[in-house]
C-alpha cells in the first residue's frame, strides 16, 4: 500500500505505484494536449459561426472523426465490451441498434438539416414556424436530453477514473467529477465548437488506435480463429453455448421481449434526434461534406463495434468474470482495461502496465470529448434559442449572445457537477437509454415532419416535442427502473405501473401521433408558405449558410 | 441575422421570388422525385431488416442458435449481416447522391443565385 501525492490534489491509495504514476502521466498528457488545442482554437474564433459551428470549415473526414468521437462514449467503449464479457451475445445487441441508426441520419436528416439550419436543432424548425414556441420547445428537449446524457457520462467518469486509478473513496471520486467538469467547461467556453471538434478528433484517433491494438493482441492469442475465441469464451463463462445465443440478458418472458423491442426502436430512431449529434452537421461547408461525414462515421463506428466484439469475448475467455470478480463488480466496465493488461503480458509485466495505463488514458479522453460536446450543445441552445430569440426577442448583438453562451456553458457544467456528485451511487445505465428514447420520441418526429410534411405547423411541432418528452420521462418514472424491484433507483417503494424499462414503443408512436393531432388542432396554415423555401433550401442548398471566410 | 418573418423587406422579397422560381423548375421536381424514390424504399428495407433481427432475437431463438461453422451460429452471422447491410446502404446512397442528386442540386443552386440577383 503506497500513496502518491499529486500536487494540489489528493493522496491516492491502493494501486501499484509504478503503474499509477504511468497512468497519471498519460492522463496529464491527454489534458495538456487537449488544453493546447483549446487555446489554439480560441485564437481562430471570431464570429458566432466560429463559436457555434467551427466556422463550418471542417472537411467531411474531419467531421466524420469528430462525429464518431462524439458518439462513442465511455458507455459504449467500456460498457458494451463489458456487457459482452458478462452476458455474451446479448451484450452485442446495443451496438447493432447504435450502428443501424446512422442510416436514418444519413438518408433522412444529415444533409437536409445541414442546408436548412444554422446553429441549433431549433433553427431548422424555426425556419417556417413561430419562433418563440418552437424554439422554447426544442431548446427544452435539447437541454433535457443533453443533461441526461451528460449526467450519465459524469457519474460514469467518477467511478471509472476512480476504478482505473484505484480510488474507492467517494470524496475522491467527487474530486474526479469536479476535475472532469472543470475541464469540459474550459474546452467549451474557451475553444467553442472548433476546439471541441478537435478534441473529439484526437479522442477518436486515440480510441481507434487503442482498440485496434488490443483487438490485434486478443486475436493473436487465438490464432485469428474467431470460432476458437468464441468457444473459449463460452466454456470459461460457465454458460456453455448459451453464452453465444440470445437470451442471457433480454427477453426472458413476454414483457421482457416487448421491452427489448422497445429498446431496439429507441436505439435505431434516437441517434438521428440527439441534439449533440445534429449540431455536428453544421460544422461542414455543404451537404456533400455532411454526407461524407456520416459515411466516415458509419465506417469508424462500425469497425469499432466489430472490435468491441473481440474485446468482449476476449475478456470473457481470458479474465475471471465470476461472482466477486472485478469485472462483475464493476458491471463489466473494467473488462477492457483489464483485458489490455492481460494481453500486454499480465499484471506484473511492463507490457501489461503500459497497456493498462494506455487504455485508461483513452477512456479518460473519451469521457472528456463526449461531455464537452454535450455541454456545448446545451449552452448553444440556451444562448441562441432561449436567450437571443425568445427572451431578448432578437434585439441582441452577436457579441452578447456569445457571452451568454459562455456563461451558459459554465452554468450547465456546474449543474452537471452538482447533480453528478450525489448521483454517484445511482444506476446510470438507464440515463443513456432514456436520452435515446426522448430523442426518438420528441425530436425525430418534429424534424421529419418539418422536412417532409408541408401541412406541419407550430402547434404540431410543440405537441410532438413536449408530448414525446413528457411521455418518455413519465413512463420511465413509473417503470420498474425507478421503483418496485430490488434493482430500482428508489428502494423500498413501489409506485410503478408501466411494466417496461424502455418507454420507446409507446412514446415514439405517441410523439408522431401528437405531431399530427397538434397540426390539425392548431389549424394554422402560415407555416405552409415557407415550406417551399424550406424544401428548396434543404434539397439544393440554395441560400444555405456557407463556410466562413477568414 | 436571424431569419425574418416580415415580407416587406426587399432583400427578403427577392429571395422569396428566387425560391419560388427554383421550386417551379422541372429539375427540382425531378430532384425531389429521385431523392424520394431512393430514400423511401431503402428506409423501409433497412428498418424491416433490423426489426426482423430484433424479432428473431426474441421469438426465433432455436433458429438463431443453429450452429453454422464451429462455434459460429446464425445469431452472430445475422448480427454481422446488419453491419454489412449498413455499410452497403451507406455506400450505395453516397454513390447515388454523388451521381444523381448533386448535379441537379448544384444546377438549381446556381439558378437560385442568378434569380436572386435579378
Amino acid at each position: 500500500m503506497t500513496s502518491i501525492l499529486i500536487p494540489g490534489l489528493i493522496p491516492l491509495a491502493d494501486a501499484e505505484p509504478g503503474n499509477q504514476a504511468l497512468t497519471i502521466s498519460l492522463f496529464t498528457a491527454v489534458v495538456a494536449v487537449t488544453l493546447y488545442i483549446t487555446w489554439w482554437a480560441s485564437r481562430q474564433n471570431k464570429t458566432a459561426a466560429d463559436y457555434y459551428a467551427g466556422g463550418r470549415s471542417f472537411s467531411g473526414a474531419e467531421n466524420g472523426l469528430a462525429v464518431a468521437g462524439d458518439y462513442m462514449s465511455a458507455a459504449s467503449f467500456l460498457g458494451i465490451s463489458g456487457q459482452i464479457a458478462l452476458f455474451g451475445y446479448d451484450g452485442f445487441l446495443y451496438s447493432i441498434g447504435f450502428l443501424v441508426a446512422w442510416l436514418v441520419a444519413l438518408l433522412l436528416v444529415a444533409e437536409l438539416l445541414r442546408n436548412s439550419g444554422r446553429f441549433t436543432m431549433a433553427d431548422q424548425l424555426a425556419f417556417r414556424m413561430k419562433q418563440r414556441p418552437v424554439r422554447t420547445a426544442a431548446a427544452t428537449s435539447t437541454i433535457v436530453v443533453s443533461i441526461f446524457y451528460l449526467l450519465a457520462q459524469m457519474v460514469g467518469a467518477g467511478s471509472l477514473v476512480g476504478l482505473l486509478l484505484g480510488v474507492t473513496n467517494s470524496k475522491l471520486k467527487a474530486g474526479v467529477i469536479v476535475l472532469v467538469g472543470a475541464l469540459m467547461i474550459i474546452y467549451v467556453t474557451v475553444g467553442g465548437m472548433r476546439g471541441t471538434t478537435w478534441v473529439q478528433i484526437v479522442k477518436a484517433v486515440l480510441l481507434m488506435s487503442g482498440t485496434v491494438l488490443i483487438t490485434f493482441l486478443v486475436l493473436l492469442k487465438f490464432d485469428f480463429n474467431i470460432s476458437k475465441l468464441l468457444g473459449a469464451a463460452a466454456s470459461k463463462s460457465g454458460q456453455g453455448e448459451a453464452f453465444l445465443q440470445p437470451g442471457l440478458l433480454y427477453g426472458k418472458d413476454l414483457t421482457g421481449q416487448i421491452d427489448f423491442l422497445s429498446l431496439g426502436l429507441a436505439l435505431v430512431l434516437g441517434t438521428a434526434g440527439l441534439p449533440h449529434i445534429l449540431i455536428r452537421f453544421y460544422t461542414v461547408p455543404d451537404s456533400r461534406s455532411a454526407r461524407r461525414s456520416v459515411q466516415w462515421a458509419i465506417g469508424l463506428i462500425g469497425a469499432f463495434y466489430l472490435m468491441t466484439l473481440a474485446l468482449g469475448f476476449g475478456a470473457a475467455a481470458l479474465l475471471d468474470t465470476g461472482q466477486g470478480s472485478a469485472v462483475r463488480d464493476s458491471k463489466g466496465n473494467v473488462a477492457s482495461p483489464l483485458l489490455a493488461e492481460i494481453v500486454g503480458g499480465g499484471p506484473d509485466s511492463v507490457g501489461g502496465s503500459i497497456l493498462l495505463a494506455l487504455i485508461a488514458a483513452v477512456a479518460f479522453a473519451t469521457i472528456l470529448a463526449v461531455v464537452a460536446g454535450l455541454t456545448l450543445t446545451s449552452a448553444s441552445s440556451f444562448a441562441h434559442d432561449l436567450y437571443a430569440n425568445v427572451l431578448a426577442k432578437r434585439r441582441v448583438d452577436e457579441k452578447s449572445e456569445l457571452r451568454v453562451a459562455r456563461f451558459a456553458a459554465i452554468g450547465i457544467g456546474a449543474i452537471a457537477i452538482g447533480l453528478a456528485i450525489p448521483a454517484q451511487k445511482l444506476n446510470i445505465a438507464f440515463l443513456v437509454a432514456l436520452a435515446f428514447a426522448v430523442a426518438a420520441s420528441a425530436n425525430l418526429p418534429a424534424l421529419l415532419f418539418n422536412l417532409f410534411w408541408k401541412r406541419f405547423n407550430t402547434s404540431g411541432a410543440v405537441w410532438s416535442i413536449y408530448g414525446g418528452l413528457i411521455s418518455a420521462v413519465v413512463l420511465v418514472f413509473f417503470s420498474p427502473v425507478v421503483s418496485g424491484t430490488k434493482d430500482s433507483m428508489i428502494k423500498g417503494a413501489d409506485f410503478s405501473w408501466f411494466p417496461l424499462s424502455n418507454p420507446g414503443i409507446v412514446s415514439i408512436p405517441l410523439g408522431f401521433l401528437l405531431g399530427v393531432i397538434g397540426t390539425y388542432v392548431g389549424r394554422d396554415k402560415s407555416s405552409e408558405d415557407r415550406y417551399k423555401e424550406l424544401s428548396v433550401r434543404a434539397l439544393t442548398g440554395a441560400g444555405a449558410e456557407g463556410a466562413s471566410k477568414h | 441575422m436571424a431569419v425574418s418573418d416580415e415580407g416587406e423587406d426587399p432583400v427578403r422579397q427577392r429571395e422569396s421570388r428566387a425560391y419560388e422560381a427554383v421550386h417551379q423548375a422541372a429539375d427540382f421536381t425531378e430532384l425531389k422525385r429521385r431523392y424520394r424514390n431512393f430514400v423511401v424504399p431503402w428506409t423501409i428495407a433497412f428498418m424491416a431488416w433490423y426489426l426482423a433481427y430484433v424479432a428473431c432475437n426474441n421469438w426465433a431463438r432455436d433458429f438463431m442458435s443453429h450452429k453454422v461453422a464451429g462455434h459460429i451460429n446464425v445469431a452472430l452471422i445475422f448480427g454481422l449481416l446488419q453491419f454489412v447491410s449498413t455499410f452497403v446502404i451507406a455506400a450505395l446512397y453516397g454513390r447515388f447522391a454523388n451521381r444523381k442528386l448533386d448535379p441537379l442540386a448544384s444546377g438549381l443552386n446556381a439558378k437560385y443565385k442568378r434569380e436572386r440577383r435579378r
